[in-house]
């Protein structure tokens, strides 16, 4: 069955200067009549489709739209346009280290993103240890998050969301941090939750890496759908553009 | 609707370890980094009492019974919903880094915020009946509808705090104009002077400040021993849905644009 399908989905994004004025500023230039809003599409007609167990890498050059399919996939934003099918519970992993709270030790931060992964407390105080083992920061837990360097935030990150079997398992730029040995451990890690079935989509500017685990790829340009399909002969052609450029 | 509220019990239910550890995490944050903690906040209302008392005494409360329970009945409903409105206000632009990146109800960080202060009120209160019962007042059953106002306050903070957040995610300077609301709100509320020498037209204006129902209908049951009649009621329930109302169509509407703006 099909886990994950896009049907021409389009995302767009309403940018103006509302953000950066006030409620008087915008009072006042709607009164005045200079009041604007744009909408810009960061994601543009993007069809595609994978099967369970599959991995999908997606590439591209910043800006190219990877993020915003990530959230919508995720059920954050909303596709503008076109319609959307995700079957599965999802473990998504957008920016590590971000959504953590500093002033909160480790301890309580694997707990509170746990829950926020939508885990119960029953299963997270089963799962805590192994959690903590890979993550390697047993001698870290009762520190608070903020004196954690990034590696071993992420490093956190990735445990907490990977040992628990997800059906779908998102990650975005996550395997790029980490010394080389966890980065092999986590690779390793998630090559078993695939082989375990699930469904994983993985940005990533390593070609390297996209070569290796993935079993289809999607190319995204400046929100365009450059490219989707095997992974060997887009990874080529994405590596002679990027030459070209 | 009755769905919709099945709805909303069973998404709440599925979400229940979240709701406890956004709680423990907003608490924490709340006490943590103060040397007294928890102590500071009750000690600062008391010293805005005690300031208040002093110098308005003279003013208003030479010839009034329990003028300081007067007071203390006023600044402790106003304290309430100042802290809860601004918790709530910050509630969703504090948490962008999460809403941003996981797919959750975002109200759950309001609401948790609210619990905080919802802690902080009910110790106030209990500083509240002691000051009473040092003060002479006598205790009466009809005590327990104090129930009433408080409940349908909670239910009117959360929805304010609806509406503050969301216009707090697309105007950044609500803050400061919220700042001169809450003070003009203060000195409407009567809670340091008594309306009973304004003439009788003016002082119903004074219901149109929910606030003011609200203190008014405490201190009735307080100070004047009496619960207030069914016009209060109504007014104290049609402040709290009209808030959540608003609040809640505002967040079903804005859910997924909230985050063009974070």
């Amino acid at each position: 069955m099909k886990k994950i399908e896009l049907n021409d989905v389009s995302v767009s994004y309403i940018v103006g200067d509302f953000s950066t004025v006030g409620l008087k500023d915008v009072i006042i230039q709607k009164l005045k009549g200079t009041y604007t809003e744009k909408e810009f599409k960061a994601v543009n007609h993007v069809t595609f489709s994978i099967d369970e167990g599959e991995l999908l890498g997606i590439i591209g050059t910043n800006g190219a739209g990877k993020s915003t399919l990530l959230k919508v996939i995720s059920g954050i934003m909303r596709p503008t346009e076109g319609t959307m099918a995700v079957r599965g519970t999802i473990a998504s992993l957008l920016e590590l280290g971000t959504g953590f709270d500093g002033d909160l030790t480790v301890k309580e931060n694997t707990f509170l993103r746990g829950a926020m992964l939508g885990y119960t407390r029953e299963f997270m105080n089963d799962t805590y240890e192994s959690i903590i083992q890979f993550a390697e920061l047993k001698e870290f837990e009762d520190r608070r998050f903020s004196h954690l360097s990034s590696g071993m935030k992420s490093r956190l990150a990735f445990s907490i969301a990977c040992l628990v079997k997800p059906e779908i398992l998102i990650l975005d730029e996550v395997l790029s941090v980490g010394d080389g040995a966890f980065r092999k451990k986590s690779e390793d890690k998630m090559l078993e939750i695939i082989k375990g079935g699930a469904t994983t989509l993985l940005v990533s500017h390593s070609l390297d890496q996209i070569r290796r685990m993935a079993t289809k790829v999607l190319w995204l340009d400046k929100g365009n759908q450059v490219a989707f399909g095997e992974t060997k002969e887009i990874c080529d052609k994405y590596e002679e553009f990027l030459k070209r450029r | 609707m009755l769905d919709a509220v099945k709805n909303q019990i069973t998404q709440l239910k599925k979400h229940k370890f979240l709701f406890e550890e956004l709680v423990k995490r907003d608490f924490k944050k709340k006490y943590k980094r103060t040397a007294l903690g928890m102590v500071w906040s009750l000690i600062s209302p008391l010293m805005q009492l005690l300031i208040m008392s002093i110098v308005f005494t003279h003013f208003f409360g030479r010839d009034k019974p329990h003028y300081t329970i007067y007071l203390f009945a006023g600044n402790l409903t106003y304290a309430f919903f100042k802290d809860s409105t601004y918790g709530g206000m910050s509630s969703l632009m504090s948490n962008a880094g999460i809403i941003t990146k996981i797919n959750l109800p975002k109200y759950m960080f309001l609401l948790s915020k609210n619990v905080a202060s919802l802690i902080n009120f009910g110790l106030t209160l209990i500083i509240f009946f002691i000051f009473a019962a040092v003060d002479g007042v006598v205790f009466h059953f009809r005590f327990l509808m104090l129930i009433y106002p408080i409940i349908t306050l909670i239910v009117f903070n959360i929805g304010c705090g609806f509406i503050l957040s969301a216009l707090f995610v697309i105007f950044k300077d609500i803050q400061y104009l919220y700042d001169i609301f809450t003070l003009m709100l203060m000195y409407l509320s009567a809670i340091f002077y008594y309306t009973d020498t304004y003439p009788e037209n003016v002082r119903k204006l004074f219901y149109l400040n929910p606030l003011y129902v609200y203190i008014t209908y405490i201190r009735h049951i307080v100070l004047d021993g009496y619960i207030p009649g069914i016009k209060t009621h109504a007014l104290c329930l049609l402040y709290a849905l009209l808030a959540v109302g608003v609040g809640a169509w505002i967040y079903k509407k804005y859910n997924y644009k909230f985050l063009y703006y974070m």
